[in-house]
């Protein structure tokens, strides 16, 4: 399935929703979403997994560009990943690095 | 503006190049580009060889323009690559003259000796199609892995017990019950466990990229198929991670996965050495495979005897060209590599000894590579512990060159617990020397320069060393003849696994007798991964071609040894709880604190006088707290009694000063829960006069 990304600004949350396959060719688009996002200066981004299938290398390191770009006074929110895309995330540690939701909470994430 | 560097000046086809820079070797991102550079010293061309990632064959050949050359440096900056979808390697051509050393062959594809990913091997196990023109494929990675506020943990070495470890072995075997078995990830669920245990530092054997196939073969016998190169001391690229040893080596995120696990385990207070090969390669002898140096500089980096043959100090084909300046530089960056790029926190260097041999063989008394290493700045924190033999016949315990840096693998303290355990006689002057780090080995170096081991992945593990005489290895199908057959084990009255209670029995304390002595000794205890609940090789004393139960690490044994495993752990909380066992320096034997106390006295069966005879099995000493680290640190007296008779004998005790009274920490002859107590909660001795030890036992005291 084709990949797709979308980019909606609330307030100081920026929200992020992907789907399709996040491989090499889509990753060019994530990160340009991330950049759009980050130059609002919001204090919270949402990425939402729940409609990604697959994440390759290219889309961890965005994932990582993301974290090292919105700085350590923003947080970093990845909701309903699921499965492959869930497992990669845990077996590289980034879950670590970020805030993990199984569903996009608006209030918990408000609140955090 | 955008920078004028970053203009491409020549073209290859649609591929925008221009002049690299020569430092630093191997593939660096550049703007807009990624900097290509190798050097040999004798090649007459090189090309740049680009693959799609797993495509057969190359997309690609970009030969280095004849101005891109500087000295023996061939640089290139490649413009707009695909980062991740590629692979690259190199194609050299010069001549073949092997009495000269040369082997070059432009028929093969080489892989960068700088390759800090290597596609061909991405799954464990996972049989590769051996007719791919290029089997190990350097890879592209970023060095954008977010490491927060992490850095190598510094923790004093003398503070350290160390876990020498498989990646591999740790958990694949089902009763680990981690998600992730068998790699990386694993071992970061088990972080807990290790910190259950009490360890702050894990060694793993090899990770860099190897390949598990080399010599694999079939047991003549029983047809069963075994891993030549299980362990992994055979390396294909020293900057690479093992993708086998990654979750996600499937898909390229090894950086990633064996950074996350030192983070995690940074987080946790636990340090990461890595056991480092840098004897030798993959590549064999005259008859093993082209992979990477070979074709590239032969001459340089490979130990060539008068007619162009390989050297073999390694045992295993060939010798690495160390004392070689640019095979020296390579090391150097390698090592600054792990500790700047992964945050490892030391270092343990397989066969040392032949890091301190000259290009034709000769032991040098000042080797330059082993002096870089111990006085580089980015590595000035790292520790550095070496193997201090090698294969050739160079035995370097206790003189291998220190430069006030270098750790040993104690391979004396190792032979002298072993027949001390088992009850030989003419022991108790040695068993003095190794229990305080063996100043007689390390005079000038300190007890830190002492790596205390009486087992390692090399040899029988705790559990066999008490229940094998022999080794047992028809498994590895060379009938029995491979491995050492200086085992120095008891097997307590029968060969392998029994029924007897009584056998057992003094096992599980032959057990706990050996790990109390490794923990109360001065020096860096060094712990192998599962001894501390009875691990089995069934009497396989060198299990290096074993992918199976062998080496796979039960843990349902965890359950079935808890006694032993309690002990352990207790004993590491024992040690940790103690500063007076873990001294920078070597003991004295002198008051030097005015405590009354020296340092360390001996005592016996009677106080104040040690049975130093040639026939004796007994010895005990005591440790001054008021001494420990030289008097900086206040400390509990502790009273060891080691009474490795098979009778029981009366131990009387030495007397403490005014108002302090003996307590019971831990005797391997009490039925638990009595064989040990948890710091702090040490009984008091009922009669401060002396006490009873128990055959093939060890008594620990604390005075306070």
């Amino acid at each position: 399935m084709a990949f797709d990304v979308s980019t909606e600004q609330a307030g100081d949350i920026a929200v992020i929703t992907l789907s399709g396959e996040l491989d090499a060719n889509a990753a060019g688009s994530f990160r340009s979403a991330v950049e759009e996002a980050a130059a609002a200066g919001p204090k919270r981004v949402v990425l939402v997994m729940d409609k990604l299938q697959f994440m390759a290398s290219a889309g961890l390191r965005v994932l990582v560009f993301a974290k090292q770009k919105m700085g350590t006074s923003v947080d970093l929110f990845v909701v309903g990943a699921r499965d492959a895309v869930l497992e990669t995330i845990e077996m590289t540690g980034f879950h670590h690095s970020v805030i993990m939701m199984d569903e996009y909470d608006a209030s918990e994430i408000e609140n955090y | 503006m955008q920078r004028v560097d970053v203009f491409p000046t020549h073209e290859h086809q649609e591929y925008k190049l221009r002049p690299g820079k020569p430092f630093p070797f191997g593939a660096t991102l550049a703007p807009g580009g990624v900097n290509f550079s190798v050097y040999s010293s004798h090649a007459t061309s090189c090309s740049l060889v680009l693959f799609e990632k797993g495509a057969p064959e190359p997309k690609a050949e970009i030969p280095f323009p004849d101005e891109f050359r500087i000295g023996n440096v061939y640089s290139m900056i490649v413009f707009d690559l695909d980062i991740e979808a590629i692979e690259y390697g190199f194609r050299l051509d010069g001549p073949w003259d092997p009495q000269e050393g040369h082997r070059f062959d432009k028929s093969k594809i080489l892989m960068d000796p700088y390759a800090k990913a290597i596609g061909g091997r991405d799954v464990w196990g996972q049989p590769p199609d051996w007719d791919n023109v290029y089997q190990h494929r350097a890879r592209l990675v970023y060095d954008d892995f977010d490491w927060d506020d992490d850095r190598p943990l510094e923790i004093p070495l003398e503070d350290l017990v160390i876990y020498e470890m498989h990646v591999r072995s740790f958990t694949k075997h089902e009763s680990s019950g981690v998600r992730f078995p068998g790699v990386f990830a694993g071992i970061r669920e088990k972080i807990p466990y290790l910190k259950e245990l009490g360890v702050n530092c894990i060694e793993l054997l090899p990770i860099y990229e190897f390949d598990e196939f080399e010599h694999s073969r079939e047991d003549p016998k029983t047809g069963r198929q075994l891993v030549g190169n299980y362990w992994g001391y055979s390396t294909l690229g020293f900057f690479a991670p093992k993708a086998g040893y990654a979750a996600t080596g499937k898909l390229g995120m090894q950086v990633d996965e064996f950074k996350a696990l030192v983070k995690e385990l940074h987080r946790n207070g636990i340090e990461v050495f890595l056991d480092v090969v840098f004897n030798h390669t993959a590549e064999g002898n005259e008859h093993g495979p082209y992979i990477s140096l070979k074709g590239i500089d032969n001459k340089t980096y490979y130990m060539l005897t008068p007619e162009g043959y390989y050297f073999n100090f390694s045992g295993t084909g060939n010798t690495l060209n160390c004392n070689n300046p640019v095979v020296r530089n390579m090391v150097l960056d390698c090592l600054r590599y792990w500790a700047s790029e992964y945050h490892i926190d030391g270092f343990r260097f397989d066969l040392a000894s032949i890091l301190g041999r000259d290009p034709w063989g000769a032991p040098l008394s000042n080797p330059p590579l082993l002096e870089s290493l111990a006085f580089d700045p980015v590595l000035a924190k790292c520790k550095l512990i070496a193997e201090a033999w090698d294969a050739g016949g160079l035995y370097q315990v206790g003189s291998f060159p220190a430069y006030g840096r270098w750790a040993e693998w104690n391979g004396k303290y190792r032979d002298s617990i072993r027949k001390f355990l088992k009850g030989d006689i003419g022991m108790v002057g040695e068993m003095a020397q190794r229990l305080q780090a063996s100043p007689d080995l390390y005079a000038t170096r300190g007890a830190t320069a002492s790596i205390n081991f009486i087992t390692a992945h090399d040899g029988f593990t705790l559990n066999d060393l008490v229940s094998y005489n022999e080794k047992h290895n028809e498994a590895n199908g060379e009938d029995n003849r491979d491995g050492t057959n200086d085992n120095d084990s008891w097997n307590c009255g029968w060969e392998g696994p029994t029924d007897d209670p009584g056998i057992n029995a003094l096992r599980m304390r032959q057990m706990k007798n050996a790990m109390t002595m490794l923990l109360i000794s001065q020096g860096v205890p060094m712990i192998l991964m599962g001894d501390e609940m009875g691990r089995t090789q069934f009497g396989n004393n060198n299990t290096y071609c074993h992918d199976n139960e062998l080496n796979w690490q039960d843990w349902a044994l965890l359950e079935q040894n808890a006694e032993l495993f309690r002990y352990v752990k207790t004993m590491l909380a024992f040690r940790h709880a103690h500063h007076a066992l873990r001294n920078r320096w070597h003991l004295t034997g002198t008051d030097t604190v005015g405590s009354g106390y020296a340092d360390i006295t001996w005592h016996g069966t009677q106080a104040w006088n040690a049975d130093w005879s040639g026939t004796s099995r007994i010895l005990a000493f005591m440790l001054c707290g008021k001494h420990a680290h030289g008097g900086q640190r206040e400390d509990n007296y502790i009273y060891v009694a080691m009474n490795m008779h098979w009778d029981s004998h009366w131990f009387e005790l030495p007397g403490l000063s005014e108002g302090m009274q003996w307590h019971a920490a831990a005797n391997t002859g009490a039925p638990p829960p009595e064989d040990i107590w948890q710091p702090g909660e040490e009984p008091l001795l009922e009669n401060q006069a002396g006490i009873l030890v128990g055959d093939r036992s060890v008594v620990v005291l604390v005075g306070k």
